[in-house]
Order: structure tokens, then sequence, then C-alpha cells
């Protein structure tokens, strides 16, 4: 029978049919931070329980650490007491962890693939929604709870019910200056942030092939925005090239890994397998996007104006009013005119190489505008050290720019990183959720090349006329 | 975990769609490494003014409904993140039931936040959009108003002036079974060790 590339990876990984629809799903890889994790830690130990396998579990530090040059001494106690929990649950449990101040710690979901942690195939599990960036490699990735990191840490496995398929093609080419990040955003204000509920995303199609490893996690990254709580694309000789580039210390070598691609090949998506759900957009015409609410959905074109109240089909008239209050915008105003306080560039969508590359080629030999804070947060150690090798970091900084450590930062502004009420920020992360960067903060999803122009003009500009 | 039991609490309405588990519980809520304590984080932003007093026309702040079991949102509750303190913070102020509208392909509860909820015995009632049109309307006649939720039944009995009026649902049969006998997943899971270990050595040679 015909099956789905999700559906293969499924089915070789049930241990056993648990009936009511229940399976009980193996996990390959287990990815952990110091947020979700302390409360599952502190479980195992009140139940007498070991981790079962700490050689398939890999943690790290990256949602409340600072970013600056005293990122070694947190001084938030309460962060602190979190980071300490998580090495002492590493050192007693075995689990390997890349500490703060180590050359591969960084945002969980950038050090995976960068380390050949995930590979295609995997089922891969975090205590964080942001998971599903490792579907990029074709593999199963999704976000779990404290309680389902216990669970996987007890017993390498996970009840789950097997979700929906739901195909997402992408036809055309993109043009000069759209990106990744401007795909998925489209998807998310087509569908509504509750679309993809219930269902696993494949992404496939022309302009899903042509896309790097990186533009394919920037979009895997954000299925949990459209509902998903997965999303992945069939591996090929892109996922391949990049397993095999670099120093991923994890992934397989020399003739390991010959042997582990002709094993890859074999995840694709069958022909005439059925999906529940099938939607195509093309991406020929797809201009930047912005976003001007307080939901990953309420998006426009930058070329576009704040829609009327009644002019969003997802949403209410009554969200859209409360959604416009908080962002202190009115309808019909255009998105180029919007002004800017604070420029983001990091986090788990946008601060792998290939983004920071985008942004420094807008930003070179130029200044920052006026009054216009900008924070570049690597995603990653290795990104850092990637992109100080390359100068980048020079061209950030003569710019006017902040040039930071790896972690999470003001995506979620869990460090000190965070906008001040009423600050208004164009940035390259996941969420716009009222106060998701800081309380009564107001933030614009955008590609690193937009944030980057935005940052030179202090406003939004059109990336395709620069 | 505790088995559910039939219980009798007063209902409060927080009328939005996409409530996030940002709104639900901010970060800087989650630095913490315990699994108690975030009842009073529960929708901070709104409940409280940047001074850290009550903000009055919040729900939760109002005399009649402060202290309420019984939740009502709109669509897409606990959409974001996979924080399961929100799902502590919610069940931490007192609340055992969260109840929330589905229409057609929008979801009453975002998936990660529904199996979290289940994890920790707080119960999420699905209905139809009518249902909690009606439940909000008698909400804004009667604040402060009292249901009963049996799960068993699966039925919501809205105690209003005029007489009950009980709303059915149907909830999973797995999980119905897993909050009526209070099971815990892990030593449920342990059971299949033989499997696990099985599925290992086929696998993972």
């Amino acid at each position: 029978m015909s099956k789905t590339l999700f559906d293969k990876i499924w089915d070789a990984h049930v241990v056993k049919d648990l009936g009511g629809g229940e399976v009980l799903l193996y996990i390959d890889r287990h990815l952990v931070h110091e947020v979700t994790s302390p409360q599952a830690f502190e479980g195992l130990r009140l139940t007498n329980r070991k981790v079962r396998c700490p050689e398939r579990t890999f943690a790290t530090m990256d949602h409340n650490v600072p970013t600056d040059e005293n990122r070694m001494n947190i001084t938030d106690p309460i962060a602190k007491a979190q980071v300490d929990a998580l090495t002492d649950n590493a050192a007693e449990t075995g689990v390997t962890l890349f500490p703060l101040g180590d050359d591969r710690q960084g945002v969980i979901h950038i050090i995976g693939p960068e380390q050949g942690i995930v590979l295609p195939g995997m089922t891969v599990v975090c205590g964080d929604s942001h998971t599903a960036t490792h579907g990029a490699f074709g593999s199963i990735a999704f976000g779990i709870g404290t309680s389902e990191v216990e669970h996987v840490l007890a017993t390498q496995t996970l009840r789950q019910k097997k979700p929906k398929n739901y195909k997402v093609e992408f036809t055309g080419k993109l043009q000069k200056g759209v990106t990744a990040k401007d795909m998925v955003l489209k998807l998310i204000g087509m569908i509504g942030t509750a679309g993809g509920t219930g269902c696993a995303f494949e992404f496939c199609g022309e302009a899903i092939r042509n896309l790097s490893m990186e533009g394919r996690l920037t979009i895997c990254n954000m299925a949990i925005e459209g509902g998903a709580r997965a999303g992945l694309v069939a591996p090929d000789q892109v996922t391949f090239d990049y397993i095999a580039s670099g120093n991923r210390h994890y992934a397989p070598k020399g003739e390991a890994l010959t042997k582990a691609i002709s094993e890859w090949k074999k995840f694709y998506t069958d022909a005439g397998a059925k999906f529940d759900h099938v939607l195509t957009i093309d991406v020929s015409d797809l201009a930047p996007q912005v976003t001007w609410g307080t939901s990953p959905g309420m998006v426009t074109d930058v070329t576009g104006k704040v829609p009327a109240l009644d002019a969003v089909p997802e949403y209410s008239p009554a969200d859209v009013r409360a959604a416009l209050d908080y962002m202190g915008l009115e309808s019909g105003m255009k998105m180029t005119d919007i002004k800017i306080d604070t420029v983001f560039i990091g986090s788990c969508t946008n601060g792998r190489i290939e983004d920071l590359r985008e942004a420094a080629a807008v930003i070179k030999g130029k200044k920052v505008a006026k009054g216009v804070r900008v924070l570049v947060v690597p995603g990653s150690e290795a990104v850092r050290y990637a992109a100080e090798k390359e100068r980048l970091d020079r061209i950030f900084v003569e710019a006017g720019a902040e040039w930071r450590y790896a972690g999470c930062s003001m995506c979620l502004a869990m460090n000190p990183d965070k906008l001040k009420d009423k600050e208004r920020c164009a940035s390259t992360s996941n969420r716009n959720f009222e106060g998701r960067q800081g309380k009564g903060g107001r933030t614009h999803l955008v590609s690193p090349a937009m944030a980057a122009a935005a940052a030179v003009a202090g406003h939004f500009v059109d990336i395709r006329k620069i | 975990m505790e088995k559910f039991k039939t219980f009798t609490g007063v209902v409060a309405g927080v009328d939005r769609a996409n409530i996030d588990t940002d709104a639900i519980i901010p970060k800087e809520y989650l630095k913490s490494i315990k699994r108690t304590g975030f009842g009073a984080a529960l929708f901070s932003d709104w409940r409280y003014n940047n001074d850290g007093s009550d903000n009055p026309s919040f729900v939760l702040n109002q005399p009649a409904t402060k202290g309420a079991q019984v939740l009502v949102a709109r669509n897409n509750f606990g959409c974001g993140s996979s924080r399961e303190h929100a799902v502590w913070a919610v069940q931490q102020y007192g609340f055992n039931v969260v109840i929330a509208p589905s229409e057609g392909d929008t979801p009453a509860f975002a998936d990660i936040f529904r199996g979290n909820c289940g994890k920790n015995g707080l119960l999420t009632i699905e209905m139809t959009a009518a249902q909690v049109d009606a439940i909000f309307q008698t909400l804004e006649k009667e604040p402060g108003v009292k249901a009963t939720v049996d799960l068993e039944a699966q039925t919501v009995s809205v105690h209003a002036a005029g007489g009950d009026k009980v709303y059915s649902f149907s909830a999973d049969p797995v999980l119905r079974n897993k909050l009526l006998n209070g099971l815990d997943d892990i030593a449920q899971t342990l059971q299949y060790e033989a499997d696990i270990a099985a599925y290992e050595s086929r696998h993972c040679a």
C-alpha cells in the first residue's frame, strides 16, 4: 500500500498498539533544555526511576542564559538554579550536556542538526514546541510537555495517537530577497494558527527542493505556528550533503554514511499515498511578509496595509481590534510606514549561519537608523565562530548592531534581553504573541533580510527594492 | 494522579479565541525548578496592573468569579509553546476543567496543551460553538453561576437561576478512563518493558 513519508517513519517506530488509536512510539533522540526538564528529572528521582537511554539524550542551556559578555555569571538566581539543576541532572544520569561556555552550546534546535544528532527517518522529541524544526531532515520531530519528557526519560517511548497527513506543496520560484520565512508566514496567514491542529505537515514541491537545509529548517520550525505539532521534508541530496559537510560529530561518516544514505533514500511519500488535507501555494509572486498583529497568522505583504477589522478571514473583528490596540496600529496604515525601535536577529527560526549572511549582506557598509537598537544573536556558538571567521560580526558591529553569544535571547525574553512596554521590534523569531518579547512589547515577525533592511531604514521596507 | 471526581464549582469565562501559552503564563514565571506555585501567575499580564496590583476588570479579580473552578474560553485555547507550566498554572489556580468550542476545522484546544492537560488530570471539554455561546450568555447575566461537571455521565450542568442547563460532551475514551481511574502513564508503560527491549534489539542493534 502507498504510504506517506510520515506514515513510513511512524510505522517503523511503533513498539506496541495500545488500543483506542493509541500506540507506544519509540523515540530515537531526546533533546533537553533547562526550562522544561527539571521537574521531569525530579519526578524520576521521586519514583526511583532511571534514564533508560542516556546515549539517546542530549542537553543544553539556551532559554534563560544571558548572551552578553558576562553570560557565565548568571545574576538571576532562579535562572541560575535552572542551569545548575540541568548540570547536576546530566552528570547524575549520564546524559550528554553541552554546557554554557562549551563551543557546541546553543539553541537546542540549532545544535541538533549542527552536531549531526538528528538524522533522516528518526523520531525526535524535546520539551519545546519548536522541535518541529528537525523535521527538515525527513524525521518525525515534535514538542512535548514536561510529563512527557519524564515519560521519555523513563521509557524511551511515548503514548501517541497518529496525527493526520497534511500536504503543503510550494510551487514556482521565489523572487530574489524572498525567503523560507516568507513562505511559512504566508502559509500561516492562509490557514491560521489552528489550521494544522491534529496534523503533521509534509512540505514539498519545487520551492522546497530549491531551499537549502537552513531554509527547510526555518519552515519546519514554524509548523507549530500553523497548529501542527510536526512538519517534515523528504530527504534528498541537499540533506545528504548537509550531513556529510562540516564537523557533525554524531553523524555517520565514510562507509557508514554511504550505507546510511542508501537507507535514507527510502524516506519519501509513495506515489498515490493519501493525504487528509492538501494545499498548494504558488510562491512566484510571493512578497516579503510582515506580521501586524499578535498571532503569527496576522500577517500581510510588506507592500500591503494594516487590514480592516472585518478583512481577516481567520480572525474575528474583535480579535483584530484587540490585536491592533495592543500593537498601537490602525487599519489602513501602510506596512512600510510602521517605524521600529528594535531589531532582533536570531532564534531557532533564523539564527543559522545562512540567516546571518543574508542579514549581513543587507546591512554591509550601512548604518543602523538613529535610535534603533539592533541585537544579533547567533543560534549557536558554532554559528558564532563561523560568522566571526567570515567577519560578519564586524559588518554588524560597524553598522551599529550588538553582536552577542548564543541563546534564545529576545525570542522569548526569558533572559535579560527583552522589550520595554510599547517598544516595537522587527524580529526574525517565531511568535508575536502579547508580551512574548517582554511585557507590552510589540513584535513584527520578518525574515533576516527584512529585519536588517528595517534596521537601516528605521521602518519596514520591501527588500526586493533595495 | 488523583482520580477525577464529579464536582460543583463557580464558572469563569475569558471571552477570547487563540489564548496562547504566553498569555496563560508569561515566561518570567517559568524559571522555577518545582512543579508548584504557578497559580498566582495565571493570566498575569491580564490579571495584574503594571504596578502588581489586581486589574479589577479581569474576570478572576471580580468577587463573583474569584476562585472559580470551571474555565470557559473560545477556540484554539493553549496554542503556542509546549510549556506544561501553562497547565500547572490553570490547575493550581483551582480550575479542574477548561471548556472551549470546536467548530468545523477550528479545534477547541491546541494539541500539545490538550495532551499536557491529560497528563495532569486537568479535564479539557470540547463543546459546540452553540453550547459555549449559551454558557457565555448565562455568565453575562449571572456572574458567579455554578456548574456541576460529571465526567462519568459526560455532562456539564450549569445551575442557572431559571433552572439547570445541561450540556453533554464526549470525552476521548482513553483519556476518560485514565482520568476517572487516576492512572499513571509511566507506570503503565513500564509494564511493556519487554516489548520496548524487543523493539530495541530488532531496530537498534
